[in-house]
């Protein structure tokens, strides 16, 4: 098949970006979306011009370094699947397709189409751990979890920090993130000791970071490829609502 | 104390604020609505209400106390609503300092939550409006201090002012729908039982605030009440 892209091309944090047309003719509808810049990549090292820089790491759908923003969707049109699992044959011969990096604040742009993720791990820092005892290994099923718990944790924990959640959100907001991550220690009982704080340090950390503010549109839960419900972010606004009522 | 205080400076903390003032007027605007059908009881009814209005909580409360008690509780609601909401706004303004050379495709969002911004703002025009047309009467054509029922006769009967009504009615429900599900979720009211029910109920209630409102200059200018 053959295509029109327009790719967003930045040399640096500090320079503009902008669009550069290129026409990538002769992709197999096989490849995956990744496949298909690395084709147009090989060509353009060839003709000894710059590749279009963009991460990847896995490929198999669980690191969460790979997310562009394709024709206005955070890891494409197709849901649930990050842009390393979207298959070209997903789009039609002739397609013009758009292709850009997350755009946000708290994401600068590193170069073409890697943009900057820390922000989400000094969110990590501040409330996204538990206190072990260290040593020798603890036993297995020590501590009871129930079923329905268990689950629900696990929802959240298939967060893979990839920030499409920010990328396709109107107003550029972690909320999901941030619930996801909040959620999955303080739905378990090892997470109970720093419930409170957690909270309360991973949304000031989130404004600190510079994101913007929820308003429920839910366009989070329809990017996210690992599909995290907006019920996440209920039980985190409830959460720090009763860790800022309570004193200890 | 300390606590409390670091939660209106997160934005989680200042959308709660939102939803809780949102709650109080979401229940003033239904019994506005409420009140309102009053009107196709006649005018004997309808002023008698009026009246009640002013004469509510007696003899603990003396003329119009209630009322002013209730104009300043929503008044400073009014002043928490939008300071919150110009900051989450700001906040958001300069998140995304570069925009997407393609619009984002909008796949979950409604067009009630897209037009929460600008919608509030045509809201708050219209309250002004409002106020200056049925309660000071300075906008109004032939207003008459006390009598309730002939003012809003008399102001409806002017259709272009009815139907302006009608349509700022449509915006104002656009902005309840989303107000009401955004609400219950910045509130944490979430429950695997429940949740399927609260985009229904947040339907159900727009669309009775909305029928119940217009139902009124509708029937003046058709004549079902005059």
């Amino acid at each position: 098949m053959d295509l029109i892209l327009h790719v967003w091309r930045q040399a640096s944090p500090a320079e503009k970006g902008r669009f550069v047309r290129y026409e990538a003719k002769d992709v197999s509808e096989h490849a995956s979306f990744l496949e298909m810049l690395d084709i147009v990549n090989e060509r353009l090292t060839e003709r000894a011009e710059e590749p279009i820089a963009f991460e990847h790491d896995c490929r198999e759908g669980i690191c969460g370094s790979c997310g562009i923003v394709i024709n206005g969707y955070a890891h494409g049109p197709q849901h649930g699947a990050a842009t390393c699992q979207l298959h070209m044959r997903h789009f039609s011969d002739g397609d013009e397709i758009w292709i850009e990096p997350w755009r946000a604040k708290a994401f600068p742009v590193i170069k073409d189409l890697v943009v900057d993720r820390s922000a989400f791990d000094r969110i990590m820092q501040v409330g996204g751990f538990i206190a072990a005892r260290t040593g020798s290994a603890p036993d297995a099923n020590a501590i009871p979890v129930p079923k329905d718990k268990a689950d629900l944790a696990m929802d959240a924990a298939a967060c893979i920090g990839c920030g499409a959640c920010v990328a396709a959100c109107p107003n550029a907001s972690a909320m999901l993130f941030v619930s996801a991550k909040v959620c999955h220690l303080g739905l378990l009982p090892q997470g109970q000791p720093e419930r409170r704080e957690r909270v309360l340090r991973m949304i000031g950390q989130m404004d600190a970071e510079g994101f913007g503010s929820c308003t429920n549109h839910a366009e989070c839960q329809a990017a996210c490829p690992k599909e995290i419900s907006v019920d996440f972010i209920a039980r985190l606004n409830r959460d720090l609502f009763g860790a800022a009522l309570t004193a200890v | 104390m300390r606590r409390v205080l670091s939660l209106y400076r997160s934005s989680v903390g200042k959308k709660i604020l939102m939803a809780a003032t949102g709650v109080i007027f979401f229940l003033y605007v239904f019994a506005h609505m409420f009140g309102n059908l009053k009107a196709f009881q006649g005018p004997e009814k309808f002023d008698h209400y009026a009246e009640f209005l002013r004469e509510v909580g007696a003899p603990v409360f003396g003329h119009g106390q209630v009322l002013w008690i209730a104009r300043v509780v929503l008044l400073v609601c009014v002043a928490v609503h939008v300071l919150a909401a110009l900051q989450l706004w700001r906040m958001s303004a300069v998140a995304r300092p570069v925009k997407y050379g393609r619009r984002l495709e909008p796949e979950e969002s409604t067009y009630a939550s897209r037009t929460m911004r600008w919608g509030s703002v045509i809201i708050f025009l219209f309250v002004v409006y409002h106020i200056l047309h049925f309660t000071v009467g300075s906008v109004h054509p032939d207003f008459i201090p006390g009598s309730a029922y002939h003012n809003l006769v008399v102001g409806f009967q002017v259709w272009p002012m009815a139907l302006a009504y009608v349509v700022v009615m449509f915006v104002l429900c656009l902005h309840l729908y989303h107000g009401v599900w955004s609400g219950l979720q910045t509130l944490g009211a979430n429950h695997p039982r429940y949740n399927r029910y609260r985009r229904p109920f947040a339907t159900v209630v727009a669309g009775v605030i909305f029928l119940g409102f217009i139902s009124v200059p509708i029937s003046v200018l058709i004549g079902i009440i005059a």
